[in-house]
């Protein structure tokens, strides 16, 4: 099967058997920022943004992607030049093995989109569908407000 | 605090950025052309003979390129745990085997074109089983009678350890310091109780994953998510049967470690794919094999006996433990060594008896978990500490005080028992658990909700307040060595090649750091380069907390050798003597003339202009103590009596973990440990069936914390001085995981008046012991 959707801004086609999951296909095609922590919904690390809403791209079939864009961590921003979400999780030392991040970004952004100045709840809630081992959590939790401000201070 | 301008400073981790942006840094991040994909077969048994395989349908299958079984593989007999070599656990796992002792074992592999070829493959292999009785319980199977799980005749020990497999004994262990039973009878209260912990998995995001290929010079080479690259290159040496220098181990960016990537789980059979087809091969656990097929931290049996003077002095201790091995016995002896050396030296008491077994089970395999024996052996002594304070008439903070160790003392069991045998004799020169306690029950505010929650409660959320202290001691001393080597580049920075392994914990920005400091540049300067067996120099890998210590301690000695011969070439350069000279913001000035020479300069001259060399260094450090760590430990909890549920909404922890490096990577190990210790005391648990298999092997029935379970962690780090270590600093990694399983109990026990000495907490386990209590 082949369709055509958008990835971080650039039309894309994709080539997959039509039982496969967008996790798969996505990592297949380079997109190795989603990351694969259980293939069955339940560890949230494989999160993309679809239309701008967080999926667990291992609980989507590829073939639903057709005509949507995606965005991924790597979308948001590059080394080079951190989007002030990336940039926050590494100042307030939210990121430690990393393999949860672009998932946790990706929540944390769809949540700013929507609430520029969230809560401690509001935080938690948006991000209780990634599993980090690492953190504690309470550093992404910081990291979420930090870039909260940042991006509110650049808005004024 | 002595005055750095690098260290204790909480620096961004050097990878934070690339792995935030999603750069593709892990061993499965890559594609290889003509990469084959391997499967394995497990054992639906938890005991079986395999009277024959057949695998030749299988290896028919079009676009399958080996499958691998005990028939055409060497029998190397060898342990998956990535310790020092000769290793102190049994020799008692092959590749593949005629026999398997869990349900998860490993029977057979495959390496095909595609995995749903290589999955179609493991369908059509053959087994045939002979099913033998199972014994899932440590306490049973070394009943007279039990069935025999390691009858084969070649399994043994490299190193004299007691043993018996013939009883299920993967080994027994004692010690006794001072004179117990002088010490019981001086005792004018005494308690006890039998314990039990449960099992638990690492539950990294990343499982295990490893991508293995030869290389045009007909080398192996194996990408693997590992804490222990060296190891794990001497291990697959063994069990291939290849020299290790055909073997070439680098570790990328891991996705947690916790322990479980201190074993060599899969590195080997994806190895004799590689090495059998001469194809890159790709071999990743699913979530479902993870639980199923690597490692757990051990659940043990514990029988604790403490004795006190009615002034609160502690007389005796005992301690018996009966550890669950599971079907192999990879660290089952030095974790259960550890519920004594790195455990009891918390306690300023001389008289100690501690007896120990490891019993095999058809249970999957224990191995290394974060805490390595002191999650377990705090949890009987810390209740039993927590009882003597109530019995004595005691506020648990002043009596834990009293009987907590202090700068200057020692412990008898320091010289008596290491990790892996005979320990060394040390003096406590770094100790700031008092300020811990005091700093922590300050935030935590202990008296005022002590009194307030010790009034009658009514209501069905009950609350109450627990507190604990644990030490843990850092590397496995004479034994652990690391080496660092570095150079010097034309623009004045260094290459820093180290083996230590950074698991995501951030070791790379630590060491960096360190380097950094002693030779005054940023930290920029500084490119790490760490883990692959060709480039960088040996370093026994992360475990035992020892990266920061051990580790470290070879990365300072490396620096300053190049310090000495970076003064050198300034002093021919400047015309001065070599008193004169310091370091100084990357360059060199003489404290007299003031003249200076920058670090550019210097690289240039040393490599183009004269008496040309390259300044570089490699140095090692083997560790000559264990210097503790200690952490107190403060829960608030909230008890539903209707329903069972115990929620955390508070949870304060102090540190003494020397010098923090990098206070800011320092808090985060210790939030991330503690959380974990809670996700432990409290959500996590192996179901298992009566044959011995795991109901539960997903995250969606083995629940984890997630954010809105995780509670407010007030993270404080009170710093002492350790001399041994760079620049002061101990380790952080460990400690902290020990303390909520015995603190939430002891929260649990002022909230509703009930002991829990069986972990996990669940809700059915309060409801019984709230039953039992209401009954009596
Ligand atoms: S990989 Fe999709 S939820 Fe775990
Ligand atoms: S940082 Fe490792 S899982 Fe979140």
């Amino acid at each position: 099967m082949e369709i055509c959707c958008k990835i971080n801004g650039e039309e894309r086609k994709l080539c997959f058997e039509p039982h496969e999951r967008l996790l798969h296909v996505l990592r297949r095609h380079g997109y190795y920022e989603v990351k694969d922590g259980c293939s069955e919904g339940h560890c949230g690390v494989c999160t993309v943004l679809v239309d701008g809403k967080p999926v667990k791209s291992c609980l989507m079939f590829a073939a639903q992607a057709e005509g949507k864009e995606i965005t991924t961590a790597r979308g948001l921003g590059s080394p080079e030049s951190p989007h002030p979400i990336q940039q926050a999780f590494a100042d307030e030392g939210a990121v430690q093995c990393g393999f949860c991040t672009p998932a946790m970004i990706l929540c944390a952004h769809h949540l700013l989109q929507r609430v520029p100045d969230p809560s401690d709840k509001e935080i938690r809630r948006a991000l209780d569908g990634v599993l980090c081992r690492c953190t504690g959590y309470q550093k992404i939790i910081k990291a979420v407000k930090t870039a909260a401000q940042r991006i509110g201070g650049e808005a004024k | 605090m002595k005055d750095f301008k690098v260290v204790g400073k909480p620096v961004r981790k050097i990878d934070a950025i690339p792995l935030a942006t999603g750069q593709p840094l892990f061993t499965d991040d890559v594609d290889m052309p003509g990469m084959l994909h391997a499967r394995i077969l497990w054992s639906p048994y938890a005991h079986a003979r395999i009277k024959d395989i057949d695998i030749s349908e299988a290896e028919r299958l079009p676009g399958v390129h080996a499958v691998l079984c005990y028939k055409n593989v060497p029998r190397v007999m060898h342990t998956t745990a990535g310790q020092a070599w000769p290793e102190p656990s049994p020799y008692d796992t092959a590749m593949f085997d005629r026999k398997v002792r869990y349900v998860g074992d490993r029977v057979a592999a495959v390496a095909a074109e595609t995995p749903e070829i290589a999955e179609r493959a493991l369908q059509l292999i053959r087994v045939e089983y002979e099913p033998l009785p199972a014994v899932l319980d440590p306490e049973e199977a070394i009943k007279e009678g039990a069935p025999v799980i390691h009858d084969e005749p070649d399994c043994k020990y490299v190193l004299p350890i007691r043993w018996d497999p013939k009883r299920n004994i993967a080994a027994h262990v004692e010690l006794e310091t001072g004179d117990f039973e002088r010490g019981l009878r001086e005792a004018e209260v005494v308690v006890e109780g039998k314990f039990r912990t449960h099992q638990e998995q690492h539950c990294c995001l990343e499982t295990h994953s490893c991508i293995a290929y030869v290389d045009p010079a007909g080398r192996l080479v194996i990408r693997t998510s590992t804490q222990v690259p060296f190891h794990v290159r001497r291990i697959v040496a063994q069990c291939l049967q290849i020299p290790e220098r055909m073997v070439r181990v680098v570790k990328p960016r891991i996705g947690g470690g916790f322990g479980g990537k201190q074993s060599m789980i899969i590195e080997d059979v994806c190895a004799m794919l590689a090495w059998r087809t001469k194809r890159p091969v790709r071999l990743v656990y699913t979530r479902r094999e993870e639980f199923m097929s690597a490692h757990v931290r051990h659940a043990m049996v514990l029988w604790g006996k403490i004795g006190a003077k009615r002034d609160g002095r502690l007389t005796a201790i005992e301690l018996r433990v009966l550890s669950n091995a599971g079907a192999y016995g990879a660290h089952g002896m030095t974790v259960v060594n550890n519920t004594c050396a790195k455990t009891l030296p918390l306690f300023r008491c001389e008289n100690i008896r501690w007896v120990a077994d490891v019993a095999y089970t058809n249970t999957v395999p224990g191995g290394a978990y974060r805490g390595y024996g002191v999650t377990q052996g705090i949890f009987p002594m810390a209740i039993l500490m927590d009882e003597l304070a109530e019995r004595l008439g005691m506020d648990p903070v002043d009596f834990w005080k009293l009987n907590t160790v202090r700068e200057g003392d020692t412990h008898p069991i320091f010289e008596k028992l290491g990790e892996v045998g005979k320990g060394v004799a040390m003096r406590i020169e770094s100790c700031s658990l008092p300020e811990c306690i005091d700093r922590a029950a300050e935030v935590f505010e202990w008296k005022k909700k002590r009194a307030e929650y010790s009034k009658p409660q009514s209501g069905p959320v009950r609350r109450g307040v627990g507190m604990v202290c644990v030490a843990q001691g850092a590397t496995v001393p004479l034994i652990d060595m690391a080496s660092a080597s570095a150079k010097m580049n034309d623009d004045g920075s260094f290459n820093l090649l180290i083996g230590a392994t950074d698991l995501g914990t951030g070791a790379d920005t630590v060491l960096s750091q360190i380097f950094a400091e002693t030779l005054d540049i940023p930290v920029e300067d500084v490119i790490v380069y760490a883990a692959d067996t060709d480039f960088t120099p040996f370093d026994k890998g992360a475990y035992a907390s020892s990266t920061t210590y051990c580790s470290g301690m070879a990365v300072l000695k490396t620096a300053e050798a190049i310090k000495r011969q970076i003064l050198k070439v300034a002093s021919e350069m400047l015309g001065e003597p070599e008193e004169n000279l310091r370091v100084r913001q990357k360059g060199v000035e003489s404290k007299q003339s003031g003249k200076r020479v920058e670090f550019h300069e210097i690289a240039k001259h040393s490599m183009y202009v004269r008496k040309q060399f390259q300044i570089a260094a490699t140095e090692s450090f083997a560790s000559p103590l264990p210097p503790q760590s200690y952490s107190a430990h403060f829960v608030e909890v909230e008890v539903d009596v209707e329903t069972g549920e115990v929620r955390v909404p508070l949870y304060v922890v102090a540190v003494d973990c020397g010098t923090a490096i990098n206070p800011k990577l320092a808090e985060g190990q210790a939030e991330g440990a503690v959380l974990n210790g809670i996700s432990h005391a409290l959500y996590e648990q192996y179901v298992w069936d009566e044959r011995g298999r795991m109901l539960n092997p997903s995250f969606g029935s083995y629940r984890i914390a997630t954010t809105l379970d995780a509670p407010e962690i007030k993270t404080i780090l009170v710093p002492s001085y350790e001399p041994s270590g760079p620049y002061g600093a101990k380790s952080i990694g460990e400690v902290c995981v020990n303390g909520p399983l015995p603190a939430i109990s002891n929260a649990i026990y002022h909230a509703v008046g009930i002991r829990l000495r069986e972990s996990p907490f669940t809700p059915d386990r309060v409801l019984r012991a709230l039953k039992g209590k209401s009954k009596s």
